[in-house]
């Protein structure tokens, strides 16, 4: 297939992608933080939200504070964010009229759609909490139907698994990012002191990546911080893990090495840190510190993003 | 300026045959449900985004197109006349090509003026003495047909460069369908889903000597800003050829081949829809980023077939128009099926004084211009605005026609106040292979929305409807 078109599957599938993470982040800062102040201690979740969607520095040079209503308007409406929930669904409309013939006619109706329906929510915003809801909902929705769309009615071929790839990369690096901004919270057991604050930290970051089910049916125990870590690195049954991105992303790196006869780079490089994912154990982790394990792993999967792009994309 | 010729009614009450079976069906539908199917209609077009650009409109770049459920009928005895007159005339188009770029007979037989040609911004130098692939220059064309009266069929312009459209007939097709699956019960309506098959395999007949058995065809777009993309791509997905921009192509020992994830792919024959101007930045306008540099020398080396061909719109000006009617005649030894309209050409001193005399009564278009831009239609100007023609034509009345206005034929159309007639013209589309001439038998019919209105093209307010053409 075109380079061309293969680059745009495969950012189109980030773009979605992205913009549910953003809307699950929103959702997900918006019930922590109608807390009561002595259920989630001092820290500024709006200031977190904004670092986990990597865009404090720009939001910064706008906005004197993080509170509600910027962040909000920020992370999903504004025009001058380019990872803004409104500037993703944008990009992934452009990118699928590039690459229309590459889509089935279900995957182009749905970000269509969706983007004819939003166009009055650029223009006018949402006004009351329920408008808002309802749009984060929207926009979780419309990335699950086209996630769907994608899976039941395209031809298994490298176009399938370029938009794949786009999206357990993505995926991966949305996670790892969550992690890096709430490792401080995520205490090895013996370090582990207790106490009611914590808690719904754990709770709100098993939200954002929609686990917090998934967690009591693979743990069967209350929240614990290590486990959430657990869960989230190296739980490979549960997709938005950095395991299961890994398992996706060598199983289509190697689909697509097998169906062109030839192996590269991004092979190699995948299959690298699925090994390592593979042989950590928590443990381990805590010990050589989560904190440099998690930026090693985010500098390692943007890594794999360019060797993609360089080996197949360009 | 006469009476329009009606295309349903008779005058004095009768029916004309063909749309008998509608004016039934008409009558048993309350207007409300036609209402209610043309909204449902215009939501399946921003749905499937069949739209297009304005250029220079900045207030929203997608636009829709109008479209009318009322379909344009037409009997079969009919179509088989302007059918046989559609290949005629285009095979005369490719004749001529060929003969401007090689031996140019026309010339000096003095049918067609040597200057016409010579110094005409359209001809292209590179193309003289070129062979080109099984001889073929337009491959598709588009000729936008009117009808005045119950026998004539008239041609209003050839389009043989790159000629858009035909995605609006297959998408009004199957938006009808979906939406009266009763009414095509009721009638027998020729299908025109084959065109894309058609297309590809006129498509694949034209490849160069020199490519594989399999050749490799691509589609190639300016880009998605451009106001026809949604059909490059609507092509491009029926055909299962890729739609590459100028940027996917690069020229190697003069071949063209596409950047896939794969490494690089020969490419044999390409169906662009980037004008000529763009092509190849190394020949043409440097400025230009849609095209390919080296292109033209791929070409040159018979390495790659484009289609259409460099250099067409010599055939398609509206210079040359008017001498179409000579043209059939000199390489067909027929006499043209299709009538042209009759035509003051400007560069004609006679000619000239005759249009300054009757500029009221008259259409004055330029030479290059399209899509309806920069035209005066006399009967409807304003004074202030004739005399401004006036200056411009003086000016320079080499860059004019002229032509009477004429009564287009009138369909049954839904507006604000039921059911109206409104003028219609037809853009059927010839396809031309290395063996063989096709038509599907339909086109895009387009209709001028407001009330007198003569003005069809989509960027003058126009819209479209679905063109049947009854099996009989």
């Amino acid at each position: 297939m075109l380079s061309r078109t293969a680059e745009n599957l495969y950012w189109l599938a980030r773009y979605v992608e992205r913009a549910e993470y953003l809307a699950r982040t929103i959702d997900a800062t918006l019930r922590v933080t109608a807390l009561p102040a002595a259920y989630i201690g001092k820290t500024n979740e709006w200031d977190s939200a904004l670092l986990t969607a990597g865009v404090a520095t720009s939001f910064y040079q706008q906005y004197e504070e993080a509170n509600e209503r910027n962040v909000v308007d920020y992370l999903s409406f504004s025009a001058d964010n380019p990872s803004s929930i409104r500037n993703c669904i944008e990009a992934a409309r452009l990118n699928s009229r590039s690459v229309r013939t590459a889509l089935t006619s279900e995957m182009w109706d749905t970000i269509n759609s969706a983007w004819i329906e939003l166009q009055e929510v650029w223009s006018k915003g949402t006004s009351t909490r329920e408008d808002l809801a309802k749009f984060l909902r929207f926009v979780q929705e419309t990335s699950l139907r086209f996630d769907g769309s994608a899976y039941r009615t395209m031809l298994r071929n490298d176009a399938y698994w370029f938009s794949r790839l786009g999206l357990h990369l993505e995926r991966a690096d949305n996670t790892a990012r969550i992690l890096d901004v709430k490792y401080h919270v995520l205490l090895p057991e013996e370090e582990h002191v207790g106490g009611p604050l914590d808690f719904y930290q754990w709770s709100s970051i098993l939200r954002s990546v929609s686990a917090l089910t998934a967690y009591h049916w693979v743990y069967r125990e209350t929240l614990k911080p290590w486990l959430v870590a657990d869960l989230l690195i190296l739980n490979g049954t549960l997709p938005r893990s950095l395991a299961s991105c890994y398992d996706n992303l060598t199983r289509n790196l190697d689909q697509i090495g097998v169906a062109y006869g030839r192996q590269g780079p991004a092979q190699r490089h995948a299959r690298g840190i699925r090994n390592r994912l593979e042989h950590s154990n928590m443990n381990d982790i805590f010990q050589h510190g989560v904190h440099e394990f998690i930026q090693e792993f985010i500098a390692d999967n943007s890594r794999l993003g360019e060797i993609i792009t360089k080996q197949y994309l360009i | 300026m006469a009476v329009a010729f009606d295309e349903m009614n008779i005058p004095g009450g009768d029916l004309r045959p063909a749309y008998q079976e509608l004016a039934r069906w008409l009558k048993e539908t309350p207007p409300e449900a036609l209402e209610y199917r043309r909204q449902e209609a215009e939501l399946l077009f921003r749905r499937i985004g069949i739209t297009f650009a304005v250029y220079g409109d900045s207030e929203s770049t997608e636009r829709l197109i109008p479209f009318d459920v009322i379909p344009r009928i037409m009997s079969g005895k009919e179509w088989a006349l302007l059918e046989k007159g559609l290949k005629q005339r285009v095979k005369a188009l490719n004749m001529f090509l060929r003969d401007i770029y090689h031996g140019r007979d026309i010339l000096r037989a003095e049918i067609v003026p040597d200057d016409l040609i010579f110094q005409n911004p359209v001809f292209r130098p590179e193309m003289n003495g070129q062979q080109v692939p099984h001889d073929v220059y337009v491959h598709i064309a588009g000729i936008d047909i009117i009808r005045v009266d119950a026998n004539d069929f008239i041609v209003l312009e050839d389009n043989a460069r790159t000629p858009s459209g035909v995605s609006y007939m297959l998408e009004n097709r199957e938006i009808m369908m979906r939406l009266f699956p009763d009414l095509f019960a009721r009638h027998k309506v020729a299908p025109v889903e084959r065109y894309p098959d058609e297309l590809l395999s006129a498509l694949r007949s034209v490849a160069p000597h020199s490519a594989a058995g399999e050749p490799t065809v691509a589609l190639l777009t300016p880009g998605v800003y451009n106001s026809a993309y949604y059909e490059h791509s609507f092509l491009a997905d029926k055909l299962g050829i890729e739609l590459v921009e100028g940027r996917d192509l690069i020229v190697k020992n003069n071949e063209v081949f596409m950047r896939t994830t794969e490494g690089v792919k020969r490419v044999d024959v390409i169906y662009r829809r980037v004008d000529d101007d763009f092509l190849d930045p190394l020949t043409f306008r440097p400025d230009s980023a849609l095209g390919v540099p080296g292109l033209m020398s791929a070409y040159a080396a018979g390495n790659i077939t484009l289609a259409n061909a460099v250099g067409t719109g010599i055939a398609d000006d509206k210079a040359i128009y008017s001498y179409m009617p000579e043209i059939v005649k000199f390489y067909l030894g027929e006499e043209p099926i299709l009538k042209n309209v009759q035509t003051w050409r400007c560069r004609e001193p006679k000619d000239l004084a005759y249009v300054l005399d009757h500029l009221g009564d008259l259409v004055v278009k330029e030479v290059h211009g399209s899509g309806g831009y920069g035209m005066l239609i006399g009967p409807a100007a304003t004074k202030a605005t004739i005399e401004a023609f006036r200056e411009k034509l003086k000016r320079e009345p080499e860059g004019f026609i002229a032509q009477p206005t004429l009564a287009l034929s009138t369909c049954p159309t839904c507006t604000a106040t039921g059911l109206a007639p409104r003028h219609v013209d037809l853009r059927p589309f010839v396809l031309t292979g290395s063996k063989s001439t096709t038509i599907v038998p339909g086109g895009l019919t387009r209709v001028a929305l407001k009330e007198g209105s003569l003005v069809v093209n989509s960027s003058q307010g126009g819209g479209t409807k679905d063109t049947w053409i009854l099996d009989e």
